[in-house]
């Protein structure tokens, strides 16, 4: 096995509202390993924006809170770190870009001063080093001109030149992991094909892992090595790429799957998975998918299924695999 | 957060549930969420409790407000008068209720004139726009201009110099306050409704083709109601101070006619604020009690209605 | 070919850019320049772009949610811009519009009953006493319950705000529906539902859509002809399948390109175009796909192309072709 970057066990994150108690990761465990994009994939709701908010330390406050498990990171549990030692893996060794561009980057101060701050702050670089770089970095995420845009507002630019920005500033300390929660989800499949390229080359170059959040199977297609389906907070099926879009388990990974209008491949009606998810508040002790699965079993109303391993690279939770699971161990 | 705002309703196309979960409009959510904030309904119960006081507390005193009883001037709080006396042998306590009376009355009055002048005004401007939103909003800006407190001193030595009558007083003090208080308030329900004709179920009511009337009661109004309400209980808290501080200066509501501001004149009186204090703490406590009552029910109110300034 | 339902002619809509302390006009955004479709009834005409595109322009221009600048929109024959305020009112039954938000498009102290039966009464379209049988057919063929009618919005998902979006529209028996991208706030699973919905409710009513959307794979699925259109301009328009199996303008290419597609290493011809979408405040001239274009030579720069007709119902706008 090769040897894993990232490690997260058993990663527990609550909500605490008025009407309940929200388990919006629910129990997840996932690896990342060096130099591979792992992409989560699911619909709103279902947990993974707050997977990597987790891992990022970005869950605070009183309604929010990691409740257990462990996030480990080269050997170092980020849950037990204090905040300013989670600050500096935070900008050094893990970099995050995030959906809005426009509202993760500060309105009064220039792009240039943006992307120097990480590089003072870690690297200690001197200021005009940092702005040396500031400037490499710019050209590196393919924008040219980059003088004139190190001196412009982020007001002054679109939202695909934002996120190329962002992506800058994420690499700027060559993190080992850059977490990139739906990174084009705001932005027109032009300027998608482009950032989608820039990450690809980075990867490539730097041999840094990814952990790409996405609702997009397109986007899962075009970036994964290994892929996570998360549904109501928990992982019902994960698997290396190829095999899990070719031999999909789980029913919802099945419907999902069909559920998408591929270009050029027109039928005459979509599948569509019936009923929609369930309210997180009201979950009670049963496979989340029961109600809209076509193949629901008795079992699965009233026990969760725990996820199994089923091929080498491919693990699933779904009591419709109980028996091949167990006949492999 | 997404994963919160699920919906109660489960069931789609294909899988009818079988029974309706408890329906709930915006209006029982909100005092259902009201009803969970602690402060605010201590501050709601101070409130009626000041009102039932002033109203109801004066039938069941042995002492009328204006009997003088020169036998008992001055006198500190006793057995017979619980708040003691003052100058004139009146009871405190049913002055001070009395008085409750009309600084309430006061300040409800005036809001009630200024929320309806200022939201009529301001839902004009904002729904016709062009050159009646111009002519009103300057207005506005005007009144907004002159500062009030000024301004309603010099009104209110008016009425002393045209010797007007005390009982007429209080009604022109109503109507005094509600022309500095109007302007604030059309301008944030102006720009509330200028707001709401940009969203998406404004411009989906032009597409059905709805008519005006519909447009205004069924569509407008009530999602300006909660700002409303809002405003309204805060503004109540504002009347009662502006009108305190007119009648403490003798320029308010005057004497015979108790109101908490002009009782608290004795403190004017170096011996009076030195030696008897029963005859100026209770209504200066009456004020603060109550505006601060008001003000953190308000507040409470603002939370649960005012989605601008939920946290 | 029979009388079109909806016409747009040289469709132009700027908004004005104002600055100064006077509140002069500098310039204008230029959101829609010279737009022309016709769509036949039945069809279903899916308008296909990126943001500032003007796509959503156009739809809102049809139904006058905002005032055209130029041109004429010819509906059932009558031109929808020389009706006065009354008689447009009573014409709107007719075409109707759904938006892109769930959320933002329903009134959220309006009951869902009312939000969809208040129309009928309004127009008086049907007896008081019927209003709410009425609604609850629509609901029951927009996949709702008939329980659902006393709810409030807030009480419902985003699908099923749409499917009561659809229903206030469609309780109308309207000709024509402009769906203004009604399914890319959804998720996958449930767009897939609406998507059908759209589908199944074209077949039982004869309804004629215009679909806007910035998916072309949505697109490819639901509509019998497609417009591609870039700043304000329609670039290439044509049936169906001609567009998929040979698009010819060079951004059609690009964007048929660029749509990521879910099967994991497969080997595709890319055209990944440099730079940004200009503004449409300030438009290239010539060709406005000049600037990203791969292909682009000289002419471009200065000169319109012309939108032509290449045979089978296909135009496109590019020298090149």
């Amino acid at each position: 096995m090769a040897s894993h970057l990232l490690d997260i066990e058993h990663l527990s994150t609550y909500f605490y509202t008025e009407e309940g108690t929200v388990k919006a990761v629910d129990d997840v465990s996932l690896q990342v390993r060096k130099g591979e994009t792992v992409c989560i994939v699911g619909e709103s709701g279902c947990g993974k924006s707050i997977t990597a908010m987790s891992v990022m330390g970005l869950i605070q406050g009183p309604s929010g809170k990691v409740v257990s498990g462990k996030i480990d990171l080269e050997g170092t549990d980020l849950l037990k770190l204090n905040r300013n030692e989670r600050r500096v893996i935070r900008g050094k060794e893990i970099g995050m870009i995030f959906q809005e561009p426009m509202s993760s980057l500060n309105p009064v101060l220039t792009i240039g001063q943006q992307i120097m701050e990480p590089l003072i702050e870690h690297l200690r670089m001197s200021k005009k080093e940092a702005r040396k770089r500031a400037i490499e970095l710019i050209e590196q995420v393919g924008i040219s001109r980059a003088e004139q845009i190190a001196n412009s507002y982020p007001h002054e630019l679109s939202g695909g030149m934002l996120q190329r920005i962002m992506i800058a500033i994420a690499i700027s300390c060559e993190p080992k992991l850059l977490i990139a929660d739906e990174p084009t989800t705001a932005l027109d499949v032009t300027i998608q094909a482009q950032i989608l390229d820039i990450l690809r080359n980075f990867r490539e170059e730097t041999g840094m892992s990814i952990l790409l959040i996405t609702h997009d199977l397109g986007v899962v297609a075009e970036m994964a090595d290994y892929v996570i389906v998360m549904y109501s907070g928990k992982v019902v099926e994960e698997g290396e790429v190829t095999e899990l879009f070719a031999n999909p388990r789980h029913p919802y990974t099945q419907g999902l799957l069909k559920a998408k209008p591929i270009l050029n491949q027109r039928q005459d009606e979509l599948y569509s998975i019936p009923g929609q998810v369930p309210n997180p508040l009201d979950l009670t002790e049963s496979c989340y998918f029961h109600d809209r699965c076509e193949h629901c079993l008795e079992i699965c109303k009233v026990q969760a299924p725990e996820l199994q391993e089923l091929g080498t690279e491919q693990k699933v939770a779904c009591w419709l695999y109980e028996k091949e699971a167990t006949a492999r161990v | 957060m997404s994963a919160v705002s699920g919906n109660l309703a489960s069931g789609g196309a294909k899988t009818p549930v079988k029974a309706p979960v408890a329906k709930s409009s915006l209006w029982r959510q909100s005092i259902r969420r009201l009803m969970r904030n602690k402060l605010a309904v201590s501050g709601f119960v101070t409130v009626v409790f000041m009102i039932l006081l002033c109203f109801i507390g004066p039938l069941f005193s042995p002492y009328s407000g204006n009997h003088n009883n020169l036998a008992m001037m001055n006198k500190p709080p006793s057995a017979q008068h619980w708040l003691g006396t003052d100058k004139l042998g009146r009871d405190i306590l049913t002055r001070v209720m009395l008085a409750g009376r009309i600084s309430l009355t006061v300040g409800f009055a005036s809001m009630v004139l200024s929320v309806f002048i200022g939201s009529l005004l301001g839902a004009i401007a904002g729904y016709y726009r062009g050159v009646v939103d111009q002519i009103i909003m300057r207005i506005a800006d005007l009144l907004l201009t002159i500062p009030s407190l000024p301004l309603l001193f010099i009104a209110g030595a008016m009425l002393s110099a045209w010797k007007v009558p005390t009982d007429y007083r209080m009604y022109i003090v109503m109507l005094m306050l509600s022309v500095v208080g109007w302007p604030g308030l059309a301008r944030l329900v102006r720009g509330e409704m200028l707001s709401l004709r940009e969203r998406e179920y404004m411009q989906a009511t032009i597409v059905l083709g709805l008519r005006d009337r519909r447009k205004l009661f069924h569509h407008l109004l009530p999602n300006i109601t909660p700002l409303l309400i809002v405003i309204a209980t805060l503004n109540i808290g504002g009347s009662i101070l502006m009108e305190s501080v007119l009648s403490f200066f003798g320029l308010g509501v005057i004497q015979p006619t108790p109101t908490w501001g002009n009782m608290i004149d004795a403190a004017n009186n170096l011996i009076d604020f030195q030696e008897r204090p029963w005859l100026w703490v209770p209504p200066g406590l009456c004020i603060f009690i109550t505006v601060i009552a008001i003000n953190i029910f308000g507040d409470g109110l603002r939370d649960v209605l005012d989605p601008k300034h939920k946290r | 070919m029979s009388e079109p339902l909806l016409e747009v002619n040289h469709l132009k809509k700027y908004f004005p850019i104002k600055a100064g302390l006077l509140n002069r006009t500098v310039g204008h955004v230029r959101a829609v320049d010279d737009i022309s479709i016709a769509i036949q009834p039945g069809e279903t005409f899916g308008l296909v772009g990126e943001s500032g595109s003007g796509k959503s322009t156009v739809g809102k221009s049809i139904v006058r949610l905002t005032e055209k600048t130029a041109g004429d929109i010819i509906f059932k024959g009558q031109d929808l811009y020389t009706l006065s305020p009354q008689e447009m009112r009573k014409i709107r039954p007719q075409l109707q519009l759904i938006f892109q938000d769930p959320y933002g498009s329903l009134n959220p102290r309006v009951r869902v009953g009312d939000a969809i039966g208040e129309a009928l009464i309004d127009h008086g379209l049907v007896p008081a006493g019927e209003v709410r049988e009425r609604v609850e057919e629509v609901l029951a063929s927009c996949g709702l319950s008939s329980y659902h009618i006393d709810r409030f919005p807030h009480e419902f998902s985003g699908g099923q705000r749409q499917r009561i979006g659809i229903a206030r529209a469609l309780v109308l028996n309207p000709d024509l529906i402009i769906a203004d991208e009604p399914v890319s706030a959804l998720d996958v699973s449930i767009q897939a539902q609406i998507i059908n919905l759209f589908r199944h409710l074209q077949e039982t009513r004869g309804l004629t859509y215009l679909f806007i959307s910035h998916d072309l794979s949505v697109v490819e699925h639901l509509c019998t002809r497609i417009g591609v259109m870039y700043l304000g301009t329609m670039m290439e328009t044509a049936p169906r399948d001609e567009l998929f199996k040979n698009p010819l303008h060079p951004y059609t290419k690009a964007l048929l390109s660029a749509v990521p597609i879910p099967i994991p290493k497969l080997k595709r011809d890319r055209i990944v175009l440099k730079g940004d979408i200009p503004s449409p405040a300030n438009p290239p001239s010539g060709c406005k796909f000049h600037t990203r274009c791969p292909f682009a030579v000289e002419r471009c720069k200065s000169e319109v192309p012309e939108f032509r007709h290449m045979g089978s119902e296909h135009y496109v706008a590019c020298h090149l072709v």
